[in-house]
């Protein structure tokens, strides 16, 4: 397949039946979020004939707005803790960042092996000693405790992304602001900060989804239907309502909808940061 | 060793009195870049593994949160746990998921990353659409799954018994013969775009004019990637395999939507047992002594992954 081919009109043909082949892979593998979507605009009862309908001839709304119903208040409680964290994550991690690619500490190696290896810990574990510490600080059922204990995913994530980024920043910049009397922390914001932007919306994205997906400290650390985000929301939905599938699958379209969103405003962002976090030194 | 002895006597006695205050000050400047992360660190990573640590070796329940302390009671918690006819069979759960999905994973997101390598119109766009398994939140997707596979209106059952691959729907989620299965799959359709986007980049490290000379000298496509490819993606390889391996040790959303560790503990893993032991039966104790040999089977794997990525930057900078 991969043989070179002659330089006449072959290529363009066989580039367009690469295509059709790559479409079909796709199709097949995101076949799961169509069912979703069909389930989510079919009448309950369409989803319980067999065979099942392919596609939705008698389309209704009734799952969304039974999902808005029930998951609305989820929605917004989710979208508020996870601009929160994406506020908590960039507040802590690019300082940290800075600190780390210009300072010369003592420590920075030993921070960096941390910051790697804090990734690493298992969410169970510091579910289980939040919970501990939370009931002490009455910091459960709190969606500032929530804030706290989902940015521990995005914050040595941002870091050590950032980090990267802000070694790139050509140090004469620095200086001449340092010789036109700049101090630390206004070169850091006036200078700095504007010329990473890219790693900056970078870090925030990510600080956005890891806290939007988070399910773990949700359900552990709230129990109280009023600070519930949209991942517990729905699992206590599926528990109750086990067969009201239209419902429940508008549910879950609405909770993808930010990761769509960003999907196709930010794809560039998402490449970087798949891979810049962790995986970089 | 001159230098460094010299320096701050010089410095001292050429520095006026009036900059002392000046330095100090800079120094308490640099300090508030690193110190309120490194405070954040110590409450929200430290303060956890310590107490985790300390918890397993207490008689945690739900009546120490009012009495404010918890009786020691030695190893009785792991005694307990490693005691528990559960444990052999949650650990080898566990590293079933963890290998079946690692396998899955791979070699699906290699095949993906290597077809799209090749320039073909919208490969760019379709590439991106692959990644939204990965970007949806755990428990969408682990939902979605549930609908696919439910035993009598999934889709699934339906699909396999008009090919006549199967003749009565299969129970999924609820047999203990095909829960693991189950969540295997689905875990692997989410890990997916996370092995095909870092082994594509590995791809597009290695640099074409190979594979022209390995076409001049008659190689066909499977040869290129056996003595091309294949050699040359191995650090990659080696950095997806352990990052997969770490996230994949932890996993809990999926299976607790999908199963909830069930049914009669067939899909039960370490992380989603601790779950159990904490917030369902009330048990802290011994849900931290799970947690704990999850850190160091986690810890295990992250020293691996360390000296993989150290060695895969040795070897690029050679």
């Amino acid at each position: 397949m991969s043989a070179p081919a002659p330089s006449s009109g072959a290529p363009a043909v066989r580039r367009w039946a690469t295509t059709v082949l790559a479409l079909v892979i796709v199709a097949v593998f995101l076949f799961p979020l169509y069912w979703m979507l069909n389930a989510s605009v079919q009448p309950a009862q369409a989803l319980l004939s067999i065979p099942p309908k392919w596609i939705p001839t008698d389309p209704t709304l009734d799952g969304y707005r039974a999902a808005f119903d029930t998951q609305g208040r989820h929605l917004l409680i989710s979208l508020f803790v996870a601009c929160g964290v994406v506020v908590l994550t960039l507040l802590l991690a690019t300082p940290l960042a800075w600190a780390l690619a210009r300072f010369r500490l003592r420590y920075a190696a030993t921070l960096m092996f941390v910051l790697l290896i804090v990734q690493m810990l298992p969410g169970i574990v510091k579910a289980n000693s939040l919970f501990t510490l939370y009931s002490h600080l009455g910091l459960l059922n709190n969606t500032i405790g929530l804030m706290f204990a989902q940015s521990t995913l995005a914050v040595p994530f941002a870091a050590v992304l950032l980090r990267s980024q802000l070694c790139d920043i050509p140090p004469e910049i620095i200086e001449a602001a340092a010789l036109d009397g700049a101090g630390t922390w206004r070169t850091f914001l006036r200078i700095v900060v504007p010329l990473s932007r890219n790693g900056l919306i970078t870090a925030g994205l990510f600080a956005f989804l890891f806290s939007w997906a988070d399910f773990l400290f949700a359900i552990s650390l709230t129990s109280r239907d009023a600070v519930t985000p949209v991942t517990v929301g729905i699992y206590r939905f599926i528990g109750a309502n086990a067969t009201d599938w239209n419902a429940l699958m508008a549910s879950a379209v609405l909770a993808s909808v930010p990761a769509a969103i960003l999907l196709i405003v930010a794809q560039r962002y998402i490449a970087v940061g798949i891979t810049g976090g962790s995986v970089k030194d | 060793m001159t230098t460094l002895l010299d320096r701050p006597a010089t410095a001292a006695a050429s520095r006026p009195p009036a900059q002392r205050p000046a330095a100090r000050r800079a120094r308490l400047v640099r300090l508030s870049f690193w110190v309120p992360a490194v405070l954040y660190l110590a409450v929200f990573f430290g303060y956890p593994i310590a107490a985790n640590v300390v918890m397993s070796f207490q008689d945690y329940t739900v009546t120490s949160f009012y009495r404010g302390g918890a009786p020691f009671n030695g190893v009785a918690n792991y005694a307990h746990v490693l005691g528990d006819d559960l444990f052999s069979g949650t650990l080898w759960n566990t590293v079933v998921f963890t290998v079946a999905s690692l396998v899955f994973q791979f070699a699906i997101g290699l095949g993906l990353a290597v077809f799209f390598r090749r320039h073909f119109p919208l490969s760019g766009v379709l590439r991106a659409l692959l990644l939204l398994p990965w970007l949806l939140p755990l428990l969408v997707s682990g939902t979605v799954f549930r609908w696919l596979l439910d035993q009598d209106y999934g889709v699934v059952n339906q699909v396999l018994m008009n090919l006549h691959l199967i003749s009565d729907p299969v129970p999924w989620l609820v047999s203990p013969d095909y829960a693991m299965t189950a969540v295997v799959l689905a875990n692997v359709w989410i890990g997916i775009p996370f092995n095909m986007v870092i082994l594509y980049g590995g791809l597009q490290s290695i640099p074409p004019q190979l594979y022209e000379a390995a076409s001049l000298d008659g190689a066909g496509a499977w040869h290129k990637f056996r003595h091309v490819t294949w050699p040359l993606l191995r650090p990659t390889t080696s950095v997806v395999l352990m990052l997969g391996l770490i996230y994949t040790i932890k996993a809990f959303d999926v299976v607790m939507v999908l199963t909830q560790g069930g049914p009669a503990g067939a899909t039960q893993l370490l992380s989603t047992w601790s779950y159990q032991l904490s917030f369902t039966e009330l048990h802290f104790g011994q849900g931290a002594a799970v947690g704990n040999v999850l850190i160091v089977i986690a810890t295990l794997c992250a020293l691996v992954y360390l000296r993989a990525v150290r060695a895969e930057q040795s070897e690029n900078e050679r």
